[in-house]
């Protein structure tokens, strides 16, 4: 447990503030930041010579229907110098946006897309925050909890205009 | 000039559509367009049971079904802390690095075939048939056999098939150096894949790229190494890396993956434990049909199981396994219910194949389609 604690402490050391929660799971720690905070606390856990957090694994939405804030980011970050795990997460509420770490990690370019797109989360300084999977002019943002799996209009035949 | 590529284009193995800015023969910009076989996995996994989501992870990797399988059963496996038997730890190794051979080959055919070589394709497609095969035998299904299940397999090996089994692994380098006869000194592939789709040691790490375009340039790192599942740290095997990152290191780097997962297979019948293939746990395997046919106690938890599932502890947990193409992982939020709050998949060639711009960028025009194969996408996988 002695080689989880450090990014823990160093962070805890560092950005005094901004740390919300810390949890373990099933041996997984996840590190809860306030949202204002996340761009530099991703530079400093990519950029800290001891941590070494080079490797953004996965970056996803999550959507907590009724709760306030409603959105979670997830970032999975994985250190090869350590061979370890972090999970880090910031609540996003509802028409509110957060910091890209696209200029950090280039592999958040299109997995923040990607939350764009079936969350409908932005992301500032995005470069090139476009739908991805979806068409351009979409409506709906499917993966959010009040979005029907059968789709909208499930119930209504397409009819295309002659 | 602006050139559309696809999405009905045989050499983007699949629906990928790929917008090319061209500057006489020069890609200036590529732009990849994705989505076209977008099918909402995640989103329908927040409906089912946890049993009823395993056949669909067949469907996103479908050249790599038994690794799917895997990793999302160990990641619930790991929410509920069950402890997976030993012999269906090494039917699952056996079965996934089977598949790992079969998706290989499927691309070594592929690849090979989009750069005008016809043959290699019927000396692949010839092995894979035979590991089809034997995925039949083993589990009933070719292409997408949903073999594991939620504490071991779905049932033990069939009488006769470890012969099988081992008359392929046997059988297996001669063919592999067929494959090479025609490939690996011959000058057109030398031409059309050295110094082709070129990305650094320091790129693929920052665009999270994993698999053997990882490794192909120079990064010596696996899942079944880094955090060993399913007892692979009991398996004699190496790592192999290219050194300068172009469509034919990585074209090496799996044909030597493909021996040392020749190699696991044959490890693992030879070391396979005897023994259950499923945890005893009353919570979530099925009980064995002859179980359910004698005693009713059985039968009321198989209807209890089949109906609404089994209620894991809150929590979340990631697991990952290296599947063909890369790290594929499943990150599950459960919220105590019987079915997941969110299962999220993070699918190793949507990231691998963000970075193909900057592989293609400032390359011939040709080269693109090199590039495309020597990465390795599967669009069921990106678009899930």
């Amino acid at each position: 447990m002695a080689e989880i604690q450090s990014p823990i402490d160093k962070l805890k050391e560092k950005f005094p503030a901004s740390i919300q929660e810390v949890k373990t799971f099933r041996g997984e720690v996840t590190v809860t930041v306030s949202k204002k905070d996340i761009y530099e606390i991703s530079k400093f856990l990519y950029s800290d010579p001891d941590l070494q957090f080079q490797f953004l694994t996965d970056l996803c939405g999550v959507d907590f229907f009724s709760e306030v804030p409603r959105f979670e980011v997830v970032y999975l970050l994985y250190s090869m110098k350590n061979n370890l795990r972090l999970r880090l997460k910031a609540k996003v509420a509802e028409g509110e946006s957060i910091s890209s770490v696209e200029s950090i990690w280039k592999a958040a370019n299109w997995l923040e897309r990607e939350v764009y797109d079936l969350f409908g989360i932005s992301f500032e300084n995005h470069p090139d925050l476009r739908r991805i999977l979806l068409w351009d002019g979409y409506e709906g943002y499917p993966m959010r909890k009040d979005y029907p799996v059968e789709g909208p209009d499930f119930d209504k035949p397409f009819v295309p205009e002659v | 000039m602006t050139i559309n590529m696809g999405p009905q284009h045989p050499a983007t193995h699949g629906v990928l559509r790929l917008v090319l800015e061209l500057d006489g023969e020069i890609v200036a910009k590529a732009t990849p367009h994705i989505g076209h076989l977008h099918r909402g996995v995640e989103k329908l996994g927040e409906s089912k049971t946890y049993h009823q989501f395993i056949p669909l992870t067949d469907r996103l990797d479908y050249t790599n079904a038994m690794g799917n399988n895997l990793a999302y059963v160990l990641a619930v496996e790991k929410l509920l802390d069950i402890e997976v038997p030993k012999r269906a730890q090494y039917l699952r190794v056996m079965m996934a690095e089977l598949q790992r051979i079969a998706a290989h080959l499927i691309w070594l055919g592929t690849h090979v075939l989009d750069l005008g070589a016809t043959t290699p394709i019927f000396y692949t497609f010839r092995e894979r048939e035979d590991i089809l095969g034997i995925f039949d035998d083993v589990a009933g299904g070719r292409l997408t056999p949903t073999y594991m299940r939620i504490g071991g397999v779905s049932k033990d090996l069939p009488n006769g098939i470890e012969e099988k089994i081992k008359a392929f692994v046997q059988a297996f380098p001669e063919h592999m150096k067929e494959y090479e006869t025609l490939l690996t000194e011959n000058v057109i592939w030398l031409k059309r894949t050295k110094e082709v789709g070129i990305i650094s040691r320091q790129d693929v790490i920052n665009w999270g790229v994993t698999g053997p375009t990882l490794r192909g340039s120079g990064v010596k790192w696996d899942v079944r190494k880094a955090f060993p599942y399913s007892s692979y740290d009991e398996f004699d095997f190496d790592i192999p890396i290219g050194s300068v990152g172009d469509a034919y290191d990585r074209y090496v780097v799996r044909l030597r993956e493909m021996e040392w997962s020749n190699s696991i297979v044959k490890q693992a019948l030879e070391k396979l434990p005897k023994g259950p293939v499923i945890a005893e746990d009353p919570r979530v395997p099925l009980p064995s049909k002859e179980a359910v046919m004698t005693d009713i106690a059985s039968l009321i938890r198989h209807f209890k199981v089949v109906s609404e599932g089994f209620y894991p502890p809150k929590g979340e947990v990631y697991a990952s396994v290296e599947s063909a193409k890369g790290e594929l992982g499943f990150y599950i939020i459960s919220d105590g219910s019987n079915h997941p709050f969110r299962v999220r998949i993070r699918p190793p060639s949507f990231l691998n194949l963000s970075a193909l711009p900057k592989m293609i960028e400032g390359s011939l025009i040709a080269d693109v389609v090199t590039t495309i194969g020597s990465i390795d996408i599967v669009l069921g996988e990106i678009d899930r």
